[in-house]
């Protein structure tokens, strides 16, 4: 029945999608309409996925797609739970949209293609067999594409959109290839079989890699990223939330589905590739994030740092799966399922409030912001809260998770393999350096961009944004204190999907007094969100009713002190680049190239001085101009091997049959 | 009747760290004093000069937003809850199990992040410039507390305080990287709480400063709450290196009234000793330069990683 409504659901988004292209030009407000559906479908997909159902997988084949295969389905545990996140945040995103979808210029450029986007993420989740799965998935690809595309008077959009398609097709050849071979000599392309097939360890492997590299490229994972912080913020912001906030999580889906389903009982070092990775997409990523000042790009980067957080917690889970630790794996496979549920919270909320403050103050570069605190009020609120959210700053959600990848990790000595030993404390101590960083990286967004005073004329004219905004956003951040205070429920949500994937299950944490979580025992570690939060809340209370009532209450504004010398000018203050300067000193050399030009006029020239700051990424000029270069090189030679002489032709052809000659007398 | 005795033992604790926390910087900056052959003011300076400002007129900046005026209380309460959840004179207390050693690292995260966006709020270049240094400083600083973290909890098995302590009371051996982490975890304590070579609690000097510069704007109660919070802090870092290394004396979960006397007279006279030793450290050393800060901090994260290491490669180690 669930699995029924899902897909039904599904084709009313088709359906929605083809109503907004026949709505386009007339003068119905199809922006309304649309989204509006939109939000009743994702709600009525989330309302059946959450739906309570036995443990067994729902399955329905229909008659589409390969002639006599036809098109599998299948609704078990670990689709409901990423049906449900994408739902979410496809629900949020719509009703976020009723509102700031006015703004829209061109929505006939945006309306059919965003159902269209919902549908191929849902369809990625459902999918049961490869044909289905790579179908959907280049579904989600393509009508994302065409909404990061949706602005393209800007060459930067065009720019941006190239290279999505151009990594997205490499995505799915790799997705392609991996299923390939998965699939075998017999092309069974059914999930169910490959299931049951036997995959030598070679295959295995080439298979994980594959899929790093596919289902990687499309959440984010380095070195394959490059393409997230063009694409994600050149779309508009509720298309960036779902992209940031939802399809990352569908590529996480993707990477779990072949890994840990698919392929069969894991080796132990499975779990080293994506570990690594994630350790360095998660540093790379943040920062990246520390030195951008554009605040859409600034949330992009911070997205492929989260990405790498969950893929270090999956290749936790690997290695405590092939090593038989039950409870360990199902530990670290329930923090990343957990912080991927949280991300698609917290980005949501952080992409909404970029659009607020792109409609609001009509920019994206905090160097130009400042001092929203004071024009929007409800957008700063809810900004701040989802900023200590992704800072992983208890009592909200984000520390949670962080804290059962901690845990997971401290777990780790008992690992037999010296690999894994000597790794995973290295992993553990750049997981907490990002960590460190996020905190510093969400200071600085939203300290420069919402406090202080405003830096241009734009954003001391800034607007409170639409209600249907700000109430999108509020739901959201009441759902991370929720999911922070409560996280047994979530973890009890999850524990069937890790039992079905790692084999074990975690400790019913429902049972354990006062709310409290206890993933191993409670006398190892414990954490009560609930008790935290009252705690502080009580306490600043009782210190501000303390001071109100046995101290002065006087108080009187007056002009800033700033030591002595109040200046008037917002120009005084510290900027976003003076802000991560010292960490783009201590730090920034590993993954970038940072330079400072200062010119100077002579004492007596009235020139003003300038500082410039030039940004390069070594992994863009190391790795892709390289192979950009080579392409071009290649594409150059076989443009002018088009125009040679007919005697030109006859050589080259002489010189092929000799060379097929030769090696075929070398093979015998 | 249990749950009544356990809800006053946890209270005693919380007054008794808020009581002492002022007591404390009072001390150590007598003993520098003292050291430095000044007679220093008095040791119960710290509460007059709170209560002074707790009197005084509050003067916000034109531009100060709520979350210039909600911080402070914020930042205290963050410290206090932290403060709460370690053992000081008795393991085992009420609240303990409600957060582990990691939950403490981050509600003073928390504080932080509090206290460096309240430093961007007026929108001036002081504060802004000490919100910056603090964010770099806690990002390395940070890491560094997580490796310790790490270090202590393999070797006792538990992330939570009282487990630690109790571990450490049962079976005490000289370890390498028992060590490796009470030097990091100084290192770190010097630089959280702002002391010499990292910050001078002392100065007033623009450019010296990190914690200074952020508070520059507060006056009144605010500042009371803020210098609180910091004395709290100081005391709350020494208590954990006190809970975790030396934890003799502390009365175990559910002893009677003479043991818990006990446990807080030890646990002030760890106090004393904690707060003459930080002031014997900060007179026999200087400021360093604002750059060379990663390098000291990145010192404690070194030692923290090669202490989780060698607990990954070898138990005995």
């Amino acid at each position: 029945m669930p699995l029924t409504i899902v897909l039904w659901s599904v084709a009313a988004l088709l359906g929605a999608g083809g109503l907004a292209a026949a709505l386009a030009g007339r003068r119905i407000d199809a922006t309304r309409l649309v989204y509006g559906l939109c939000f009743g479908i994702c709600l009525t997909i989330f309302a059946a996925a959450v739906m309570p159902r036995g443990a067994a997988a729902l399955t329905v084949a229909l008659p589409m797609g390969i002639p006599w295969v036809g098109a599998h389905f299948r609704l078990d545990v670990l689709s409901a739970f990423f049906l449900a996140i994408v739902n979410l945040a496809g629900a949020a995103a719509s009703f976020y949209a009723i509102g700031y979808g006015a703004h829209e210029k061109h929505p006939s450029r945006i309306l059919p293609f965003f159902p269209v986007f919902l549908a191929g993420m849902n369809l990625v989740a459902l999918a049961d067999d490869a044909f289905s799965f790579l179908v959907a998935w280049e579904f989600m690809s393509l009508s994302s594409w065409a909404l990061v595309l949706a602005h393209h008077e800007d060459a930067e959009n065009r720019r941006a959109a190239f290279i999505y398609l151009v990594m997205a097709s490499f995505g799915a050849l790799s997705l392609l290839l991996g299923f390939g071979l998965l699939a075998g000599a017999s092309g069974e392309y059914s999930f169910a079989s490959i299931r049951a097939a036997q995959h030598e360890p070679w295959k295995a492997g080439l298979v994980l890699g594959l899929a790093l590299l596919g289902a990687g490229s499309k959440a984010g994972l380095a070195p394959v990223h490059i393409w997230l912080p063009l694409a994600h913020p050149a779309a508009p912001s509720h298309v960036s939330a779902l992209m940031s906030g939802a399809m990352t999580k569908v590529a996480v889906y993707g990477f779990i589905r072949i890994v840990f389903d698919l392929l069969g009982p894991p080796a132990f070092w499975w779990g080293i590739g994506p570990m690594t990775l994630g350790a360095a997409t998660a540093a790379l990523g943040i920062l990246f994030a520390t030195i951008q000042s554009d605040l859409k790009k600034l949330l992009a980067y911070s997205t492929i740092e989260n990405i790498g957080v969950i893929f270090i917690a999956l290749g936790l889970a690997l290695a405590f799966k092939a090593n038989g630790m039950a409870l360990p794996a199902a530990l670290a496979f329930t923090a990343a399922l957990f912080h991927a549920f949280n991300h698609s919270l917290f980005k949501s909320i952080l992409f909404f409030g970029a659009g607020a403050v792109l409609t609001g103050a009509g920019e994206r570069d905090i160097e130009r912001l400042g001092g929203l605190i004071h024009r929007m009020p409800q957008t700063a609120f809810v900004m701040l809260g989802a900023a200590m959210a992704i800072s992983a700053l208890p009592p909200f959600n984000g520390f949670v998770s962080e804290w059962m990848i901690f845990q997971a990790i401290l777990l780790s000595p008992s690992l037999p393999q010296w690999s894994l030993k000597l790794v995973v404390p290295a992993v553990g101590a750049t997981l907490a350096l990002s960590a460190a960083l996020t905190a510093g990286c969400f200071v600085r967004a939203y300290g420069v961009a919402f406090l202080g005073r405003a830096r241009s004329e734009a954003a001391a004219a800034a607007r409170e944004v639409d209600p249907w905004s700000r109430s999108a956003m509020s739901f959201l951040l009441a759902l991370c204190l929720l999911a922070g205070v409560l996280p047994s429920y979530m973890i009890d949500t999850i524990s069937p999907a890790a039992r079905l994937f790692v084999g074990g299950r975690m400790p019913a944490q429902e049972e354990i007094p006062w709310l409290s979580i206890a993933p191993i025992a409670e006398s190892r570690s414990s954490y009560n969100g609930l008790l935290l939060a009252v705690f502080i809340a009580a306490s600043a209370a009782l210190a501000a009713w303390l001071v109100h009532v046995l101290a002065s209450r006087k108080m009187r504004r007056g002009p800033a002190w700033d030591c002595g010398f109040p200046e008037q000018s917002p120009a005084t203050q510290y900027t976003a680049s003076s802000f991560s300067q010292p960490v783009r000193r201590a730090l920034g050399d590993i993954v970038f190239v940072a330079r400072e030009h200062l010119d100077m006029p002579a004492p007596g020239d009235t020139r003003p001085a300038r500082f410039g700051l030039e940004i390069r990424d070594r992994l863009f000029d190391g790795f892709y101009m390289p192979v950009s270069r080579g392409v071009g090189y290649i594409a150059d030679f076989l443009n002018r091997a088009h125009y040679l002489t007919i005697q030109g032709y006859l050589g080259l052809v002489f010189a092929a049959l000799v060379l097929l000659l030769l090696v075929v007398a070398i093979w015998q | 009747m249990a749950m009544i005795l356990e809800i006053a033992a946890q209270g005693a604790q919380m007054g008794l760290v808020l009581a002492l926390s002022p007591l404390l910087v009072g001390l150590t900056r007598k003993a520098k004093a003292r050291l430095l052959r000044r007679r220093g003011p008095s040791l119960f300076q710290p509460y007059r000069d709170l209560l002074r400002l707790l009197r005084k007129e509050t003067v916000l900046a034109e531009n100060a937003s709520w979350l210039f005026r909600s911080a402070p209380y914020l930042i205290f309460a963050a410290t206090w809850v932290a403060a709460a959840l370690i053992p000081t004179f008795a393991t085992g207390l009420m609240f303990s199990w409600s957060g582990d050693l990691i939950a403490i690292a981050a509600l003073l995260g928390s504080a932080r992040f509090f206290l460096a966006l309240a430093g961007m709020d007026v929108g001036t270049s002081f504060g802004g410039i000490g919100s910056s240094r603090e964010t770099m400083f806690a990002s390395f600083a940070e890491p560094a507390t997580i490796m310790i973290v790490f270090t202590v909890s393999l070797i006792a098995g538990s992330t939570q305080l009282s487990e630690i302590a109790a571990s450490t009371l049962s079976h005490y051996e000289l370890r390498v990287s028992f060590g490796l982490a009470l030097i990091a975890l100084a290192i770190v304590a010097i630089a959280e709480n702002g002391r010499i070579p990292v910050d001078n609690p002392a100065t007033h000097l623009e450019l010296t400063m990190v914690h200074e510069a952020m508070v520059l704007e507060y006056s009144g109660r605010h500042l009371a709450m803020i210098e609180l919070a910091s004395a709290l802090k100081l005391l709350l870092y020494l208590s954990m290196i006190a809970c975790i290394f030396a934890p003799w004396g502390m009365a175990p979960a559910g002893a009677g009234a003479r043991a818990l006397g006990l446990g807080a007279l030890a646990y002030v006279a760890k106090m004393a000793v904690g707060g003459f030793l930080l002031a014997f450290f900060e007179i026999s050393t200087a400021k360093m330069r604002v750059f060379r800060v990663p390098d000291f901090l990145g010192a404690a994260l070194m030692l923290g990683l090669l202490g989780t290491l060698l607990l990954f490669v070898s138990r005995s180690l």
